[in-house]
């Protein structure tokens, strides 16, 4: 009895230290263990988060230019065309001071007055999104490689979601420190070949190799 | 009229045959068999082998040799052919976001790249991508599947991506007339590409065109050749069999996810086990607007489609 009796609050205790360290902070939640699995107490599954695409050719960090603050006023900026020229992300409401710090340029800036670094950027994303934000934790929004019982990699808002011009229109495969990931692009996507019919396919096969 | 008296009809002998002639008659009925098997190049050993499932460890073993020494010199390459089984406690769902889906068509051919499809001529896709109209929703009458555009999505235009949806109720099994086609335990429907005949029964009993037969050789080159092989997945397949999408065995066995899941570029395919509370799949389930396609038919797919929107 007395065993039984240490056992349970002992139980407990191993439960929460787990979920406890599955619960770190800025990466989507890990699924905890399944527990009506019936086999295989599943190990927590590692997620590896994406490489994300890097910063335009020699504007980081922002800092370099905006030493000094000056005018925190919205307006027409005279620099950063390449932004302000795609820039649609609710532009009727939204300028550069909503999402980046106005003291410190190198980081983004949450609705709280929080600072966040552009490798958060999603926390900065899932103030407004909550409920893609809430998905994309679960693994329901976004896309994963990998495992689907153990190690995956998830990709940020970032790799599919131009910020300044958020809506889906492409992405496109680069190579950054080595690792592969994807970068958001302007443009659609052009669709692979369309399948033969089967009237196309009704000449002699082209010779090759694989014979029987 | 004849008068002349019938003894007995001359095929049947009345007295049972002499023991000698009948062992005779067995020895040449079968030296028969063999010859006319090797002139049209069946191996006895294939011939005489036990269905997949009644397979000792040890047949297993020399069955998968043979396939990768069939693949050695065919291809001239080493493969790896596994025949993992299904893993206790899971089964396999699949989920595709429709308000996601742009109709890229990189599903399509990372699956033949996986799978060692054929290439051309015939030229075999496990998936077909539908384009459909926005105002008619999911309608195959107004589907095409031949869409050809410089960018996608076209306006007005959404895509419905179809391929095997391993029903828990197939009515390609209930067709096939020598089993070689069964839902195994972890839901996916595989083939033995050894034990199919050919008839095509199972392709007019898919209600979703998920079958695919290889009307001619298929043509894979060997530098293109998959070497992570199943025996039930994407081993590379002879003239005349049926095949099909078995999500991509050869790696969810693993742990992994399908060829096309990784391939999407918008994220819109899900995978996971159904039986584990935590998965994505099962989120999406429980929180996301799900159906399956042909609901009425009563297949019961574990394919399901949904909308995250």
């Amino acid at each position: 009895m007395r065993t039984s009796r240490l056992a349970l609050p002992a139980a407990a205790l191993v439960v929460l230290l787990a979920a406890l360290a599955r619960a770190s902070p800025g990466a989507p939640a890990a699924p905890s263990a399944p527990q009506h699995a019936p086999v295989a107490p599943a190990k927590p599954a590692a997620l590896i988060q994406a490489e994300p695409p890097p910063f335009s050719e020699g504007i980081y960090p922002c800092s370099a230019c905006h030493a000094e603050q000056k005018d925190r006023t919205r307006r027409e900026l005279g620099f950063h065309e390449e932004q302000q020229s795609v820039f649609d992300h609710d532009s009727e409401h939204r300028w550069c001071l909503d999402c980046h710090d106005y003291e410190n340029r190198d980081v983004l800036r949450l609705a709280n007055g929080d600072q966040v670094p552009f490798t958060e950027s999603y926390r900065l994303c899932g103030q407004c999104h909550g409920d893609k934000y809430r998905d994309w934790r679960a693994g329901v929004h976004g896309k994963r490689i990998g495992h689907w019982d153990g190690e995956k990699t998830y990709f940020l808002c970032v790799n599919c979601h131009n910020p300044h011009s958020p809506r889906f229109k492409g992405v496109k495969e680069i190579v950054v420190d080595g690792k592969r990931t994807t970068a958001p692009t302007l443009a659609p996507m052009r669709p692979e070949p369309r399948p033969r019919r089967p009237d196309e396919m009704r000449s002699p096969a082209p010779a090759s190799g694989a014979g029987r | 009229m004849t008068t002349e008296k019938r003894t007995a009809l001359p095929v049947v002998a009345d007295a049972p045959l002499d023991p000698a002639r009948r062992a005779f008659l067995r020895t040449a009925a079968a030296g028969a068999a063999v010859a006319s098997m090797s002139a049209c190049g069946v191996n006895l050993d294939d011939f005489l082998r036990r269905h997949f499932k009644e397979l000792s460890p040890e047949e297993l073993k020399r069955v998968l040799a043979k396939v990768e020494q069939r693949n050695r010199d065919r291809f001239g390459k080493e493969t790896k052919v596994s025949a993992t089984g299904a893993r206790p406690g899971v089964e396999f769902g699949y989920g595709l976001d429709l308000s996601r889906c742009i109709g890229c068509r990189r599903c399509v051919y990372a699956c033949v790249k996986e799978n060692n499809q054929s290439r051309s001529n015939p030229q075999i896709h496990w998936i077909r991508v539908l384009e459909m109209d926005k105002e008619h929703g999911v309608d195959l009458a107004r589907a095409e599947s031949y869409y050809e555009s410089d960018a996608v999505p076209r306006p007005g235009k959404f895509y419905f991506p179809v391929q095997c949806q391993q029903c828990r109720n197939p009515p390609c099994v209930k067709a096939c007339p020598t089993q070689a086609t069964w839902k195994e335990k972890d839901g996916i429907v595989v083939i033995d590409y050894d034990w199919c005949i050919g008839c095509r029964c199972c392709m007019s009993a898919c209600p979703y065109g998920a079958r695919h037969f290889n009307w001619a050789t298929p043509t894979l080159p060997a530098d293109e050749l998959n070497p992570n092989q199943h025996y039930l997945g994407n081993r590379p397949r002879p003239k005349g069999v049926v095949e099909k999408c078995t999500f991509c065995v050869q790696r969810t066995r693993e742990g992994r996810y399908p060829a096309c899941l990784e391939a999407c570029p918008v994220g819109a395919r899900k995978f996971g086990n159904l039986l584990d509370p935590e998965s994505e799949i099962r989120r999406v389930m429980e929180t996301k607007r799900v159906f399956v396609f042909k609901e009425e038919l009563a297949t019961h797919p574990q394919f399901y489609y949904f909308y995250a929107t």
